[in-house]
């Protein structure tokens, strides 16, 4: 879509674009261009030569087993917690949006979580789940040892998965109730005069109708986990116990900033950069898809 | 006051063409009206002397002076939208006064001249309202009131009465024509609303696709429209249009079943014409009366002040507008009585008109 | 609609009551375990009840955590980032939206490319912009021969050095650059009628002072909700504050949670650190309760 009506004097125009454009050449594009440099050289932290390596960086990541531990890792906490967050609130919403008594109260209350730092309520997670105090403390009291995120991986991953679930459900929720109530109430009113009843009227009315906010927020949710998942690393696990939750950003983090190694910590980089990149076309594309359902 | 000379002027979007050399002299202080159907270029012809369009080719001088280069600002014109295009986050006077306050003019003086024009307008009370506020016809005026205050040279309308309804839209009309008379400003006025244009303009200017048709008074552009366009445009119910040929001694109409004896005035025989008659031009009469079409009834619609009855003649369509207290039955037959002077004239192949045949009989034998 | 449901509807009741205790218990827990003293803290099961230490809980947390310059830092960084999302967003998009120059397109795609550019994929070159932000424009000079040629004709030798770690600017600038933003202005621009436009340019209005006198105020619920969110966003930032923080006085309450996490060792201090946990807890929790409306808003219009 454009404007018909334009102002002429065009170099004035441009300049209300400079600011921006300053911002991202210095902080976007600059930094991804230095990763993408960096990843094909070796060098010293601060100065130093660089040396041209080529693809080597990458080639001893994709052969650390300790890299592949991380994707793994990552996958598996994209995976849990994008199912658990999106399901529970497509129920939630699901719910709310039948407008029985009470709906309203429960439309302000459970996007609450969203708004909470996930660091926060990192900390607040690990008191709770915590295997001496807390509550899942009174299940270690009738089965000793049966939870430990301190020293069980699995624990440790369901931990940081519960904690990130939380926070995007309020989230989840927010979109598939905005979708929800997006249909047209006639729709519904015109399966209902059909003899159409609730459950056969949400899947074969409203869950075909917003198929296409499931897709977009599986996109973004898996893109979040991550991104948003570092705070929650950083203050629940620090990546352990024996890097079990040593998910991609926080591997890419303790290497650069911990390990000094500034070559790997850019291969990993570009790499994680490339996953977003098709995670991110792949949702535009589906947002023009978007555009034909309505 | 001033005048608008419009020399040639065209307008191109990428590849088409909008507007074909378009040529128009407008005294100053008249009140022009372009009148055309939806889509013809009207509004891109009056954005043109706004400034809000580029012109892609010819003239536009405004007072003498070429403005083809001068923005909107630069031309002295203030514009009424179709939407009255408010600015929503402003109270009615500060709407009126908005382009006062952009040229620099002190808001004691502003204060005034607001007041004034909304004492004008009778909007005094209406001025600290927000246009969501308002109704249609106050919004209106409220327009009216933001293009008074400037004094400008020249006032544009496009199309401003509608989206007002009915009642509204015929008050608005002449107050539109009384404000005219007091500011006598030069005015171009555009509508696609055929008795909005009537009522309004000193001349009339009908477009069609991009090219002016005819220009003429509005007794002028009724009497002797200048095309079969102009013809059938202007006027309601549309003029009655029967396809014919050129004979030895007159005119084959209606695929021959009917003949018009008439002087050929020197057009070529096997000549395509169309002969146009107005149906309330038509006269009813018994049916077999001489010198009366025979025609059959198809329906009647009753207007309460007059009706329109449409017939069949010979397979084709016809109406007649009568103010007479008839109610034919339909599927009667009828007779139809039209008068030599009341017949309009159009080549079919050009549309113009064609004044070079005289109808010999006084009452042809049709 | 008539609709007789009573068991649905009442699973209905029962599925919701349950996702909101999901959603406030941790809230709820948090609160609730603040108010004990260190005994009861670590009881297993925590007492439900509140306990009476609450004031003394947060009082230490405040001291230990340095919270008061820390949230006020908080505070800061996240009005300057959100006044400047809003602000350069709007901006670019008046740029895009309302002139014709060449170019035009090439600027929205390399605004859309960021997106595909998070934080977290570019964390140490941009640590090392950060720390002296004039360098990419040091490495252009050096590398087209610029540095050079000004030496050789003014014997100045071109040393650009500016360094944010440690400081506003730093925390807030390379934060600031929005793609969503921009293109929140963008479509909402592009529904702003052509007629208002035109009706301002034949007020006399130039460019500017569109911008200024109608623009701007049009988009006033726009700059609210993109206000909200951003805000929100820029309070929970972890990473970045984390990392050109490296001295205490510009770190933020977020990143000061780490100093609460109860050592190894010893009882721990959970009362304390979930009295923290509410602390920083609490601004975003009032925001999103205070601006809900502009919060959903502005979520769902930023993800479009
Ligand atoms: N900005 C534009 N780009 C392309 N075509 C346009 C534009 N504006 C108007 N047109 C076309 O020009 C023709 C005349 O439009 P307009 O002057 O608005 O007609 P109207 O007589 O109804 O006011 C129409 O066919 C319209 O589609
Ligand atoms: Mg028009």
């Amino acid at each position: 879509m454009e404007k018909r009506v334009t102002f002429s004097r065009w170099t004035i125009g441009i300049l209300f674009a400079v600011p921006q454009l300053l911002l991202i050449f210095t902080f976007f594009y600059w930094p991804a261009g230095q990763a993408v440099y960096w990843s094909l050289t070796l060098q010293q932290p601060w100065g130093g030569g660089n040396i041209w390596v080529g693809l080597d960086n990458f080639r001893s990541i994709l052969s650390s087993a300790d890299y592949w531990n991380s994707i793994t890792a990552s996958l598996v906490f994209a995976g849990i917690s994008t199912g658990l967050a999106m399901f529970i609130a497509l129920v939630l919403a699901a719910l709310t949006d039948r407008q029985l008594t009470g709906s309203r109260f429960y439309r302000v209350v459970l996007i609450w979580p969203y708004g909470i730092a996930a660091p926060a309520l990192a900390l607040a997670f690990r008191f709770i789940l915590a295997p001496e105090a807390g509550f899942l403390a009174v299940v270690n009291r009738m089965w000793p040892g049966i939870w430990d995120p301190g020293l069980d991986g699995a624990d440790a991953m369901a931990s940081i998965i519960a904690a990130f679930s939380w926070k995007y459900v309020g989230y989840n929720f927010i979109f598939f109730l905005a979708a929800f109530q997006a249909i047209p109430r006639s729709l519904i009113e015109a399966a209902a005069m059909d003899g159409s009843g609730v459950i056969r009227r949400f899947w074969d009315i409203q869950f075909p109708l917003i198929t296409p906010t499931i897709f977009f927020l599986l996109v973004i949710n898996i893109t979040e986990s991550f991104q948003d998942s570092f705070g929650i690393v950083d203050i629940m696990t620090s990546g352990g116990p024996a890097n079990a939750t040593n998910l991609m950003v926080y591997k890419i983090y303790s290497d650069g900033f911990k390990g000094l190694d500034y070559s790997g910590a850019a291969a990993q980089s570009i790499i994680l950069m490339l996953l977003i990149i098709v995670l991110t076309i792949f949702q535009f594309r589906f947002i023009e898809r978007r555009v034909h359902y309505r | 006051m001033a005048s608008i000379t419009i020399r040639d002027a065209k307008k191109s979007y990428a590849k088409m063409q909008v507007v074909h050399g378009v040529d128009l002299e407008i005294a100053s202080g008249e009140f022009v009206v372009i009148l055309g159907p939806s889509g013809c270029g009207k509004s891109t012809l009056l954005r043109m002397i706004a400034g809000l369009e580029e012109i892609s080719g010819g003239e536009i001088a405004i007072d003498g002076t070429v403005v083809n280069k001068l923005e909107p600002r630069e031309r002295g014109c203030a514009m009424v939208f179709q939407n009255y295009a408010l600015y929503p986050h402003m109270s009615v006077a500060q709407n009126i006064g908005y382009s006062l306050k952009v040229a620099g003019v002190p808001a004691a003086e502003r204060t005034q001249r607001i007041q004034a024009v909304a004492r004008t307008l009778e909007l005094e009370h209406l001025l600290d309202r927000k246009p969501m506020a308002l109704s249609g016809g106050q919004r209106q005026r409220v327009a009216m009131g933001r293009a008074m205050i400037r004094e400008p040279k020249v006032f544009l309308f496009d199309e401003p009465l509608s989206n007002l309804d009915a009642k509204l839209r015929v008050q608005m009309r002449s107050e539109i024509r009384k404000l005219h008379r007091r500011l006598n400003a030069t005015s171009v006025f555009v509508t696609h609303d055929q008795v909005e244009a009537m009522t309004l303009a000193d001349r009339l200017v009908v477009m069609n696709g991009g090219r002016v048709e005819q220009v003429g008074t509005p007794a002028e552009i009724y009497s002797r429209p200048a095309t079969r366009f102009v013809a059938t445009f202007v006027g309601a119910p549309a003029m009655n249009i029967l396809e014919g040929t050129v004979e030895l001694d007159g005119l084959s109409l209606l695929g021959g079943s009917r003949r018009l004896a008439m002087a050929r005035a020197g057009l070529p025989v096997g000549t395509k014409v169309a002969m146009g008659i107005r149906p309330e031009a038509v006269r009813l009469v018994a049916p077999g009366t001489a010198g009366a079409l025979k025609a059959t009834v198809d329906l009647v619609e009753e207007l309460g002040a007059g009706r329109v009855i449409y017939v069949d003649l010979d397979g084709a369509p016809f109406s007649v507008m009568t103010s007479e207290a008839v109610h034919p039955e339909p599927g009667s037959a009828v007779g139809l009585k039209i008068l030599p002077e009341d017949m309009h004239f159009f080549s079919s192949e050009t549309g113009g008109r064609l004044d070079v045949f005289k109808v010999s009989v006084p009452e042809p034998a049709l | 609609m008539v609709e007789r449901t009573p068991i649905l509807n009442f699973v209905t009741h029962v599925i919701l009551f349950l996702g909101f205790l999901m959603a406030v218990a941790p809230f709820v827990i948090v609160a609730i375990a603040s108010s004990h003293n260190l005994k009861d803290v670590n009881d297993v099961p925590m007492p439900l009840l509140p306990g009476s230490d609450f004031w003394i809980n947060i009082k230490t947390a405040w001291t230990t955590a340095d919270l008061g310059p820390k949230l006020l830092n908080s505070f800061i960084m996240a009005t300057g980032v959100a006044a400047g999302k809003v602000i350069i967003s709007a901006l670019t998009a008046f740029s895009i939206v309302y002139f014709r120059y060449p170019g035009r397109t090439f600027i929205f795609w390399l605004i859309f490319v960021t997106l595909m550019l998070p934080l977290e994929v570019r964390i140490v070159p941009t640590y090392a912009v950060v720390a002296n932000v004039l360098s990419p424009y040091q490495a252009i000079l050096d590398v087209t021969g610029l540095s050079w040629l000004i030496e050789k004709v003014s014997g100045v030798q071109v040393s650009l050095s500016l360094g944010l770690l440690n400081s506003y600017s730093g925390l807030i600038l390379p934060l600031i650059a929005t793609a969503t933003g921009t293109f929140l202005y963008r479509q909402f621009f592009l529904t702003v009628p052509d007629e208002l436009t035109e009706a301002a340019r034949m007020d006399g209005a130039g460019a500017l002072r569109f911008f200024i006198d109608i623009l701007l105020p049009l988009s006033r619920n726009n700059m609210a909700a993109l206000g909200t969110i951003m805000f929100l966003w820029a309070w929970n930032q972890y990473l970045w504050p984390l990392l050109i923080t490296t001295d205490q006085s510009h770190a933020t309450a977020v990143t000061e949670l780490k100093q609460l996490i109860p050592n190894v060792g010893g009882i721990p201090e959970w009362n304390i650190a979930m009295a923290g946990t509410l602390i920083v807890m609490l601004p975003p929790l009032i925001v999103v309760v205070a601006m809900q409306r502009w919060f959903v808003r502005g979520l769902i219009a930023t993800e479009k």
